[in-house]
């Protein structure tokens, strides 16, 4: 199998993929980029944090792609247990008829591509679960 | 000594749209020079001078502006806080003015953005052969079309659907948006400073073409190029002029400024609304007034889904209730709380760091009585909000002279 590299340094690959957040020992509050303190209340602990792999569309768009071969994408901001992320509904047709606030979805991954090592980049975005 | 009396003496906003033949010095001069001319006054009485002009920000348009109308020796502050650019311009003399370091000022905002097309397009990270981590998220590549998006039109878009998340609606959500847009385009047909002055029916805008569901072009705000300025100046000051001027004046009843304090998914999707509210309630209670007292309001309707959540915000209805708010028809030119009776962003333009002062020259027009054929008959008090992704938010509350 082709070497892999996750698209985002908080997106853990393998037989599990999941999202990691550093969370704040002091205050629990939980970002998903490299921290020097805590926005919320000022402390500069983290610990690594698994984030739930379901949950439920807190908001959507659907972004025209004007770039010629370009496809529409759904940005989506999904609550997944209590904690929120960024990321795109997949799987799923771009069309606002067949997406709902508050409807359920899980991670998934998929390729991005290979460079030109062979390595594959691997992103995650959000399907809905029937 | 300092002083609690701040006043609008003179303010201007140039026509908003194509200016092709003007770079930002002469658009920025335009509206000085005629600030400063409705004051009654000259840059010679001018004891600050606060600029903005956004996507120049490292130029120094203060000090540009100066070399054209009057390089007098004063301190010069050059602002950029995004969208409220403008907003941090006049909130900087003003508090100048407060602190007592002098008794008038001069805040500018200019901006040249047509044909800038959408804003914001996110984290670029350099093409590389092979897949590198970069920045703050370690990302091997954009952001854009992969993890959502950071151009304007669809994280605005989010923030309307969010709301809609927060306090369900039965009604199509689509149309609900165009209604917003529709009464902006109608308002903007009395405006003749407005970059696109034309009534549009709610069916025409949904019909326009779709840029991030559910704003449709007519939904976003245009591209334009424009300055705004205004001539700010102390209580004490003002009773020393003639009796026009202090007639003409407007009473800066609060003038505040905030950022957003951190709260859960702030960092996901930008949170516009606790900074607003934030700064509506220290508004609101700094000037003795409440969303009932208001006349009319300005706010930052950058896309037709931001002008809903901010009703809420601003505390114009009460808490979740902006939809029925809005169709009750409480925010059209007749209604309880006109809203965007300039037209709004939506069709008077958005020049970036002009908004701020501009949204606030669309007040002090209404209070003065000066606003010809889109006057709100007996205005009094009016509040102006500006809001830039980052996040900073403005909001001023003007009233009328009693003087």
């Amino acid at each position: 199998m082709a070497q892999q590299i996750p698209m985002v340094d908080y997106l853990v690959l393998g037989d599990s993929p999941h999202l990691v957040a550093n969370e704040c020992t002091d205050c629990g509050a939980k970002f998903f980029d490299r921290r020097n303190a805590c926005a919320s209340c000022g402390g500069t602990s983290f610990k690594k944090t698994d984030i739930a792999t379901e949950g439920e569309i807190r908001s959507f768009t659907i972004v025209t792609a004007f770039m010629p071969g370009a496809d529409n994408y759904v940005p989506v901001v999904v609550d997944l247990g209590g904690t929120s992320v960024r990321g795109q509904l997949i799987n799923a047709p771009a069309e606002a008829a067949n997406i709902a606030l508050g409807q359920k979805v899980r991670l998934t991954t998929y390729s991005i591509g290979a460079d030109t090592a062979g390595t594959e980049a691997i992103n995650y975005g959000f399907e809905p679960v029937n | 000594m300092a002083n609690d009396d701040i006043w609008i003496l003179g303010i201007n906003m140039t026509k908003f749209g194509k200016h092709p033949d003007k770079d930002v010095v002469d658009l920025a001069s335009e509206a000085a020079l005629a600030a400063l001319a409705d004051g009654g006054v000259t840059i010679k009485e001018m004891g600050v001078l606060a600029a903005g002009n956004l996507m120049g920000a490292a130029a120094g348009i203060g000090q540009q502006l100066q070399k054209q109308i009057g390089q007098t020796g004063i301190p010069v502050f050059n602002v950029a806080n995004a969208c409220a650019t403008g907003a941090t311009a006049l909130r900087t003399v003003i508090m100048a003015i407060k602190a007592g370091e002098c008794d008038m000022g001069l805040a500018v905002g200019v901006e040249k953005l047509s044909g800038a097309g959408m804003l914001g397009a996110g984290f670029g990270v350099a093409a590389s052969d092979e897949w590198t981590p970069s920045g703050r998220y370690g990302a091997v590549s954009g952001f854009e079309g992969k993890l959502g998006t950071d151009m304007m039109p669809g994280v605005f878009a989010q923030v309307g659907m969010e709301y809609l998340h927060q306090h369900p609606y039965d009604g199509a959500d689509f149309e609900l948006f165009a209604g917003i847009s529709a009464k902006n385009h109608f308002n903007s047909t009395m405006n003749p400073l407005a970059a696109i002055q034309k009534d549009m029916s709610v069916e025409q805008i949904m019909a326009e073409p779709m840029i991030a569901y559910p704003n449709t072009r007519a939904m976003c705000s245009a591209n334009s190029d424009g300055a705004a300025a205004a001539v700010v100046v102390s209580g004490a000051k003002l009773r020393t002029l003639p009796k026009e001027q202090q007639k003409r004046a407007v009473k800066v009843s609060a003038s505040v400024l905030t950022s957003d304090p951190y709260q859960e998914a702030c960092q996901i999707l930008p949170d516009v609304n606790t900074l607003t509210r934030v700064a509506a309630k220290q508004a609101y209670e700094l000037a003795g007034v409440g969303p009932d007292d208001l006349d009319l309001v300005e706010l930052h309707d950058c896309f037709a889904t931001a002008e809903l959540v901010h009703y809420d915000n601003l505390m114009l209805c009460s808490e979740g209730n902006a939809v029925d708010f809005f169709l009750s028809g409480a925010t059209t030119r007749d209604g309880k709380t006109p809203v965007n009776v300039s037209g709004g962003l939506e069709s008077k333009g958005h020049p970036i760091a002009a908004t701020g002062i501009a949204n606030i020259w669309e007040i002090c027009y209404h209070l003065r009585g000066e606003a010809g054929p889109r006057q709100i008959e007996g205005a009094k008090v009016g509040l102006a909000h500006v809001i830039g992704l980052g996040s900073a938010c403005g909001v001023h509350i003007l009233e009328k002279s009693g003087l």
